[in-house]
């Protein structure tokens, strides 16, 4: 495996993908925001800083674990990297830190961030806390309706939470009316983007927040096996803890594995695959593949994973996809649930839905690994108790009732 | 003698604003998302609109995601879209009245132009009448190819200026072609209470730079305010004002069209 080409460029490019499509009034933050987070960036002070709050507040570095019974099952090794042990229960929170921390180094006051499930609006909602700053978080009607708790949590960790009500009420919608906040509150404002995607900087510098998964779990592998694994594997949404997770070993001989919803399947059109059945188009700032129609409207995306569940996919997916540096498959409802079940009674954890889609791969391509004698390291991404209720509906409306 | 050659869109433009600088006011151009109320009555609305003393007229090309728009156009597109609006419709019902209405400038959002290739929409576009594209998500430092694809065409792909520009980027637009759309406000699309003090600095800004006319949208919601950005710009865009008398009356859409389009006339003659 050739090493990778070092992106994005000066432009925000990712080959052809990435730039910045936004409104001429975004330009000057953009440019404002690039320049404070590659000073940041190499500023020691401010490292050690988000550093001391990954180890001291968020519980970082976080485990890895062998996943014992399903290695022995499946024969060969599946390891584990325990992002659900985070403070708030997922990886979004090493992104959130770095980006309040920074919105705090720029001296804006004020936060907003979209949220799809509300895990990033709670993990937004958590660091400004954390920094005793005000979040304002943009959530679709139809998400709020479905995700009521995790409204809640926001609200008492001192979050608004405004209900977007326009075109189809999810994460695409609530992305639309936050960059449209941002456009109007510009110059006190800091948005924090929950994931790779977006106008350049934000693909660049939400992977430098994620990538401390990687680099944690790099020399986890090798200490504890002595070796790389020979496949890492994680879901991939907009991409962020793929992307955390693959970029450490962007330059090794290890088959980096994206994993998307299929939702009901492909061929059902209710899916959230945009690597696989999505054409090249721009979205929320960024071009890369989208789910959409043949004149460029936007196609509503489907998956049982609420963290799934967008029409496209970070730029750098869409680059590695196109180079062939990482594989991108699809995974569907019915295999996330199948994986979910399986990890919770082999190993006593319950894995998000979205982690599950990682999981349903490697249970899917099994005996092909263990053909190959692979070594396989799993991004879980997030606990699955957020699930929960999702899943009972399900078990209520029969197919795994039984179980 | 040699054959006289159509005016290419820019010129068109370019005619519009000197036309109205003559009469001594700023040129009325009011905005008409395609396909509110429906598609058919498009040709009547333009008809009505120009009538009714439009210099030129920007037409909405409908975007299910319209990340720049307030909630007036949102609900333009999302109605636009909801009864069937597609972009070959709208390019064929142009072309039948285009000949016979102001310069007109198409505003759509760059996947719709994406999708379908930069030079067959700017072919699609050129051949349905249009002068000019107005894209507020491409903003000008990603804005090489269509410009280029544009000017082959003909069209003249207009420039956005903001509150937040800075005075690189209104030197990067000094070649731009058509006219300087001047934001009035750091925000979305929408009517306001009143006009942004700013909207005198920025229009100076522009002149300082730039040799095109320019012509201020975003929050024009009335008469009055018409006449107060007429009197400092060269062109007067409004938008969501005019779009939310056609969404609240879609069956006398055509009469409260020209209704409103002629009291803002009247305004920036005055």
């Amino acid at each position: 495996m050739s090493a990778v080409k070092a992106v994005p460029d000066r432009a925000g490019r990712f080959g052809r993908f990435g730039g910045r499509y936004v409104p001429e009034t975004l330009i000057p933050a953009l440019d404002e925001l690039e320049a404070a987070w590659r000073a940041a960036h190499r500023d020691p002070a401010f490292q050690r800083r988000w550093m001391a709050i990954l180890r001291d507040y968020v519980g970082r570095p976080t485990p890895l674990t062998r996943a014992e019974r399903l290695s022995q099952e499946l024969g060969f090794p599946v390891l584990l990297k325990r992002e659900d042990l985070n403070h708030t229960g997922a990886h979004k929170i090493n992104n959130t830190i770095g980006q309040v921390l920074l919105a705090q180094r720029m001296g804006k006051r004020r936060i907003i961030a979209e949220t799809g499930a509300g895990q990033h609006g709670v993990a937004t909602a958590t660091a400004a806390a954390l920094f005793g700053l005000k979040a304002e978080v943009y959530m679709g009607a139809e998400d709020v309706r479905r995700q009521a708790l995790n409204v809640y949590r926001m609200r008492l960790l001192g979050a608004t939470v405004h209900t977007v009500t326009s075109g189809t009420q999810t994460l695409k919608d609530a992305t639309n009316e936050a960059i449209r906040d941002w456009v109007a509150n510009v110059r006190d404002t800091f948005y924090v983007i929950g994931s790779v995607v977006g106008p350049h900087p934000y693909p660049m510098m939400v992977r430098a927040f994620q990538s401390v998964i990687g680099r944690e779990a790099r020399s986890q592998v090798l200490r504890a096996i002595g070796r790389l694994p020979t496949h890492v594997v994680a879901a991939v949404g907009g991409g962020s803890n793929g992307m955390g997770i693959f970029y450490p070993f962007r330059n090794d001989p290890v088959a980096l594995i994206g994993v998307e919803a299929a939702g009901e399947g492909l061929e059902s059109g209710r899916h959230a695959a945009s690597i696989a059945r999505g054409q090249v188009g721009v979205l929320h700032g960024a071009m890369s593949y989208l789910l959409q129609d043949d004149d460029g409207q936007i196609h509503p995306a489907h998956s049982i994973s609420a963290g799934l569940d967008y029409p496209g996919v970070g730029p750098e997916h869409a680059y590695y996809h196109e180079t062939g540096r990482a594989e991108y498959h699809a995974v569907t409802d019915d295999e996330a649930l199948e994986a979910f079940y399986r990890l919770t009674r082999t190993e006593g954890i319950l894995p998000a839905l979205e982690s599950a889609h990682a999981l349903a791969w490697v249970l899917r391509q099994a005996p092909d690994l263990r053909e190959r004698q692979a070594v396989v390291l799993v991004n879980l991404s997030g606990r699955g108790d957020k699930d929960v209720e999702a899943v009972l509906a399900r078990e209520a409306q029969g197919g795994e009732a039984d179980r | 003698m040699m054959a006289r050659r159509e005016p290419t869109g820019a010129e068109r433009i370019a005619a519009a604003f000197a036309a109205a600088r003559k009469a001594g006011r700023a040129a009325l151009i009011p905005f008409v998302t395609a396909g509110v109320p429906t598609l058919e009555a498009l040709p009547d609305l333009l008809g009505a609109v120009a009538q009714a003393g439009a210099d030129l007229i920007e037409v909405g090309l409908p975007f299910s995601d319209p990340l720049a728009d307030g909630p007036v156009l949102q609900r333009a597109a999302t109605w636009a879209l909801e009864r069937g609006t597609r972009v070959d419709a709208v390019f064929a019902a142009l072309r039948t009245v285009a000949p016979h209405l102001p310069p007109l400038v198409l505003l759509t959002y760059v996947n719709l132009v994406l999708r379908r290739g930069m030079t067959e929409f700017v072919q699609a576009a050129q051949e349905a009448g249009i002068s000019g594209l107005i894209v507020p998500d491409l903003p000008w430092a990603e804005s090489d190819s269509l410009r280029q694809v544009a000017k082959r065409g003909g069209l003249a792909l207009i420039p956005l200026v903001a509150p937040t520009s800075t005075d690189r980027h209104l030197k990067d637009i000094a070649g731009a072609k058509g006219f300087v759309y001047g934001v009035s406000v750091t925000g979305v699309t929408g009517p306001r209470q009143a006009v942004d003090p700013g909207v005198a600095h920025l229009v100076a800004r522009v002149r300082a730079e730039v040799a095109l006319p320019v012509a201020v949208g975003f929050g024009i919601a009335s008469p009055a305010q018409a006449r107060a950005v007429g009197a400092i710009a060269d062109g007067v865009i409004v938008g969501s004002a005019l779009m939310s008398r056609i969404l609240d009356h879609p069956d006398s859409a055509v009469s409260e069209a020209r209704h409103f389009v002629a009291e803002l006339r009247r305004a920036v003659e005055a």
